[in-house]
């Protein structure tokens, strides 16, 4: 099985928004590589025939589309570090 | 005659609901008791004193009108602070969310409050649960009661130190992977993870979606039946709550274990656990046999990969789940001249280490060429995980094994080696992946620190798991001993 070396982290820290400092890479590496290893027990056991298991139950989740009221969009922006004129502020995306 | 601080939460309902004790007096106790023991304890993170005082005086007043006594008059609960209530701090133990109030009550909270309990604060756990120890709080440490100098496991370190130091009757936590129940042990008190989809998770903060499941801390297990009722049932607001109503779980109690079938995994225990776990174990099942129940052997032949598949399924999840705090919407925001930079500055500041270690690996696991060598693969263990449990209750009523392998263990001794503080969960987590019910009992004690009976039951059926842990309690002692705290 592939291994895990800082370059994966980084890249991986990368997708998760994650700006690690060099050495929680070398740390975080080492560690994963552990965890994975450690992890590889499962590809001893047979599972070509076992469906995956995502849930361990699944309720009624459908229901009347009823409308009713949400939370007030000036109540949702109370936490936000920045907010103005019913909007979350964040730097310039675009050009 | 008994300080108001030792009463058991099913005294304390019934005297206040009778009126020959006031609500007040008894969260007056409970405060005062945390004033003197929390410097030593430091089970919470936040106290609500005043907004506690004012609940107790009002549910006296209704009282005192006539209102019909509710279920859980006057009983004090501390809150794990990864459940929501309106305008008050959560923090998930994560400093990301320092300072955060959410706009809505989680509704295992609502129905609580909703059934005359008084809550007194919320407690110290693992930052976003994610954690055995309590020491990944990005606040404190908390302390084991039976010895300062220990951990009093995790992730809601807080809420079972809370009950064991008799800082509050009873408490809830979650528990995704061992989190009510690990501790429960450590701490020498009673903590139920009842099946997944019992209790609504609406207002819990998301860590694992599949394996999340709140639950009651108490120092008996007939508190646990009795908040239990008010805790589970349905809820519009949580579409993986089961349509069932709530069962009156104390009504259960009485039918003892005559008869009942309790299937050991022997092989399973086999290696890893300590020796004075070990026997503590075996004396816990020479009583439920002597009280009647007949002990019998299964095999879980797949539990031996639970903690490898718990470590992929979580962290994916997880790692899906924490995406939302990116310095946005809520919480810690590092300010940064473009939008990339703020999401990473943000994230790499506000959460610790264990989180971001579980937030790679998840990230790693479903990314594209590992996806499903390891996420894949661990869902398809997960079945056989499951398999092997319907195999067992068609031989057995419940299942036993010891909660942990060892008892409270020192600070930082787990810290450095991760996988070494994911062992420590390696009965608990079973449960979590096949969504079954499972409690940990007190039975006894180890070098004189507390050991836990676990008891899984089928699904839905917590009636059976109360019924044996109250037969146990009915037998034995373990639950009346306190740590040595003088006040």
């Amino acid at each position: 099985m592939a291994r895990v070396t800082v370059e994966t982290v980084d890249q991986i820290a990368r997708l998760a928004h994650l700006s690690l400092t060099p050495e929680e890479s070398i740390t975080f590496a080492r560690q994963l590589d552990e965890i994975l290893a450690y992890a590889d027990s499962l590809q001893a056991l047979d599972t070509a025939r076992v469906p995956p298991m995502s849930h361990a139950w699944t309720s009624e989740v459908f229901r009347e589309d009823e409308p009713r009221e949400g939370l007030p969009g000036h109540r949702a922006l109370e936490a936000a570090p920045d907010a103005s004129d019913g909007l979350f502020r964040v730097p310039r995306v675009i050009g | 005659m008994s300080a108001l601080w030792e009463l058991s939460a099913t005294e304390i309902a019934a005297r206040v609901g009778r009126r020959s004790l006031s609500a007040e007096e008894v969260v007056r106790a409970h405060l005062d008791r945390i004033a003197a023991l929390e410097p030593r304890v430091d089970a919470f993170l936040h106290l609500l004193p005043d907004r506690a005082l004012a609940a107790a005086r009002g549910l006296d007043a209704a009282l005192a009108t006539g209102l019909a006594a509710p279920p859980l008059a006057g009983v004090p609960v501390a809150l794990k602070d990864v459940l929501d209530l309106e305008g008050l701090p959560t923090t998930c133990g994560s400093r990301i969310l320092e300072g955060y109030r959410p706009p809505f009550t989680a509704t295992a909270v609502a129905r609580l409050e909703a059934a005359g309990a008084v809550v007194l604060g919320k407690t110290n756990m693992d930052e976003f649960a994610m954690g055995s120890s309590t020491e990944r709080s990005g606040y404190k440490k908390t302390r084991n009661p039976w010895d300062l100098e220990r951990v009093p496991g995790g992730s809601s370190g807080g809420s079972a130190a809370a009950v064991a130091a008799c800082l509050a009757p009873v408490a809830l936590g979650s528990d995704t992977g061992g989190s009510i129940r690990q501790p429960a042990a450590l701490c020498g008190v009673v903590g139920l993870k009842p099946t997944y989809g019992r209790v609504s998770r609406y207002g819990l903060v998301a860590f694992a979606s599949s394996l999340d499941q709140i639950g009651p801390f108490a120092r008996t297990v007939e508190d646990a039946a009795l908040v239990c009722s008010s805790l589970c049932g349905w809820d519009p607001h949580d579409a993986t709550s089961a349509a069932l109503a709530a069962p009156d779980f104390r009504a259960a109690l009485a039918a003892g274990v005559e008869g009942l079938r309790i299937g050991v995994p022997w092989a399973f225990l086999e290696k890893g656990v300590a020796t004075g776990v070990l026997a503590t174990f075996r004396e816990a099942l020479r009583v439920l046999e002597a009280a009647g129940a007949r002990v019998v052997e299964i095999a879980l032949p797949h539990a031996p990969h639970a903690i490898a598949t718990y470590y992929l399924v979580a962290t994916a999840e997880a790692s899906s789940n924490l995406a939302r705090y990116d310095g946005v919407r809520y919480g810690l925001r590092v300010p940064a001249p473009d939008l990339e930079r703020l999401y990473g500055e943000t994230r790499d500041r506000g959460f610790g280490a264990e989180v971001k270690r579980r937030i790679i690996l998840g990230t790693f696991v479903l990314s594209a060429g590992y996806h499903d060598a390891y996420y894949g693969r661990a869902q398809r263990v997960r079945t056989l995980i499951r398999r092997d449990f319907e195999t067992a209750f068609a031989a057995c009523d419940a299942v036993a094994t010891p909660t942990t392998p060892t008892t409270a263990f020192r600070f930082g001794e787990k810290t450095e080696d991760p996988l070494e503080m994911y062992l420590a969960d390696v009965f608990t987590v079973p449960a979590n992946l096949a969504g079954i019910p499972g409690a940990s009992i007190p039975c006894g004690f180890a070098g004189g620190l507390p050991v836990g009976l676990q008891i899984l039951g089928r699904p839905f059926d917590e009636e059976t798991i109360l019924r044996v842990g109250h037969a146990y309690q009915q037998a034995t002692d373990h639950h009346r001993h306190r740590p040595p705290l003088a006040a």
